[in-house]
């Protein structure tokens, strides 16, 4: 089975989200960079069926050469070669277009990409690359067996989980329960070695046409401060809920 | 012509986010000097969508589309898109809306652009302003297709009344066997709860309750407020609640009216999950903890003393204003 996981290079969780050049570009400046967490508990799924079932695990970036760092540490969790399309991530169907391109060509038989990055939030890339390769796609998915060509999968919705079956080719939008947060693996100093010697190939992009454009950015207003309530007027809590907030 | 928004019914009937939807397509459909048509699967009574503006309901009745499909409800709504040539297609954010989503776009070759929480700034260019970094800023995309479809964040236009006809339609799309490749084999869903995505008030619980037998408790106030009960991560990683409970970054994300935090300190993977909430209170015995950096109200203290006598005093509100 060959598997490609789909890795972006997002802004740890703690960063503090700054704006440049007239609030138009996202100030990388003192910013982290790290594996998606959605996108990291794939890649540790992948790892799972590379060592369990045999497959091979490629993993993915659309990105400039700043996010090499983030594809070796995919590396060093144990892929086995990485793929950068040289072009800056600018909308959801340009990235996907890039993919549709590279797992046709590779013929792979799953993707897995993260339900959503936590920095743009567009949750669009794994539906969309799915639905231009016409391939079967799963979302929000929380458990993935895959025996032969057969894919049995556990997805989150609203309230509760559905059980799906489909056949490969899939691409799956996955998050934690993919594997648990005690299954990460953090690279250890073999992996580190072996993941500078892997390939990292980089790639021309075939097309930048996008659909969307970012045009600025806002950050929300500053928050009031916390009003305090005496717990042992509590009746004040209620009141302040129901009059000012609105909220009961 | 019209605005086309999809419109997700359970057994039949709407829920509150639906007519916000409904009420937001009218918004835009005001603004572009057009009308409001709904696509809708096995709905009973649609006329309801009339007092958001709903103009036209497509009603499709399929025993094959009883239950949520992607694939084959994307391909409905695009030949719905195609039939009202509709410029604009908007839907929730609801778990099966942000699944159809990205389908339907590359489907309808449209720009689309998720979680936007305003109408558009313009119509010409197409501007909407969405959240982004996780809540923690704000972005203003331009969508620059024919076509775009529009994701609306749960509680961020709310409710707004306008008489339309809401007339009724049948709708029959042509569907293929591709259509049907993913099989749903077994939903598992709890019927007598209030879910986190659906509910106004939602009180969640941390590591300060100190193991999974003190949450009745929470469970009361819950009852009370009619909400939905969650909890932080740690909390679900030991096995205190269900996963399907966490809420936060990597668990679900929550944009209810009111949020009651209850013995969580506030890590900041917890609170980009939770800062879409409207309101948010909290219950802690230290005050240092970083939740009172993000709430709005505050109680410091012991919540094994402060939760039973607010939830007494809940009682007596609710019973006094029901």
């Amino acid at each position: 089975m060959k598997i490609l996981v789909c890795i972006s290079h997002v802004p740890d969780t703690t960063s503090k989200i700054n704006f440049t050049d007239g609030d138009t570009k996202f100030d990388t400046n003192g910013v982290q960079f790290v594996i998606n967490p959605n996108d990291e508990f794939g890649l540790t799924r992948a790892m799972w069926f590379k060592e369990k079932q045999g497959a091979s695990v490629d993993v993915i970036n659309v990105g400039g050469a700043e996010t090499e760092p983030t594809l070796r540490k995919a590396l060093a969790i144990g892929a086995d070669t990485a793929i950068r399309i040289n072009t800056p991530a600018n909308d959801g169907y340009q990235v996907a277009k890039e993919l549709s391109k590279v797992v046709q060509d590779g013929g792979y038989d799953l993707v897995i990409a993260g339900r959503e990055s936590i920095d743009y939030n567009g949750g669009m890339v794994p539906g969309m690359l799915a639905q231009l390769i016409k391939a079967n796609f799963i979302n929000n998915c929380i458990s993935l067996e895959i025996d032969g060509e057969k894919a049995k999968a556990i997805r989150e919705i609203d309230g509760g989980k559905e059980t799906l079956t489909a056949s490969l080719p899939l691409v799956i939008g996955g998050q934690k329960g993919l594997v648990e947060e005690s299954d990460l693996r953090i690279p250890n100093m073999r992996g580190i070695m072996q993941a500078r010697k892997k390939p990292l190939n980089v790639m021309e992009p075939a097309d930048t046409s996008v659909k969307t454009e970012a045009v600025k950015f806002e950050k929300p207003a500053p928050k009031g401060d916390v009003k305090l309530i005496d717990p042992e007027n509590l009746d004040e809590l209620i009141d302040l809920l129901h009059n000012e907030a609105k909220a009961i | 012509m019209s605005v086309l928004v999809y419109i997700e019914s359970e057994e039949g009937k709407f829920k509150k986010a639906s007519y916000e939807v409904a009420s937001y397509a009218k918004g835009i459909a005001d603004k572009m000097g057009t009308s409001v048509t709904a696509i809708v699967f096995d709905a009973g009574e649609v006329s309801e969508l009339g007092n958001y503006g709903v103009d036209k309901v497509l009603n499709v009745r399929n025993n094959k589309l009883k239950n949520f499909n992607a694939e084959a409800y994307s391909d409905a709504v695009k030949q719905a898109a195609e039939k009202e040539e509709s410029k604009v297609v908007v839907l929730s954010q609801s778990a099966n809306s942000k699944y159809l989503a990205p389908l339907l776009a590359v489907q309808l070759e449209a720009g689309y652009a998720s979680n936007v929480v305003a109408l558009p700034e313009s119509t010409d260019p197409f501007t909407v302003k969405r959240t982004a970094f996780t809540n923690k800023a704000f972005n203003f995309t331009k969508i620059t297709t024919d076509v775009k479809v529009i994701g609306l964040s749960k509680n961020a236009y709310g409710l707004k009344e306008a008489q339309a006809d809401a007339a009724e339609e049948e709708f029959s799309p042509n569907l293929s066997e591709e259509d049907f490749s993913v099989n749903v084999e077994s939903v598992d869903k709890a019927t007598d709860k209030v879910t986190i995505a659906d509910a106004e008030v939602v009180v969640s619980g941390g590591r300060g309750l100190k193991g999974p037998e003190n949450w009745g408790m929470i469970e009361e106030m819950a009852e009370i407020l009619g909400a939905a009960t969650a909890c932080s991560k740690p909390v679900s990683d030991m096995g205190w609640r269900p996963h399907s409970e966490h809420v936060g970054q990597t668990g679900k994300p929550v944009a209810s009216n009111l949020y009651i935090a209850v013995g969580i300190s506030g890590a900041i993977q917890h609170l980009a999950g939770i800062n879409a909430a409207k309101t948010k209170v909290v219950i802690n015995n230290d005050p240092e903890a970083p939740f009172f950096k993000a709430a709005d109200y505050g109680v410091v203290g012991d919540a094994f003393e402060i939760v039973p006598k607010l939830n007494e005093k809940l009682k007596e509100f609710k019973e006094k204003n029901a």
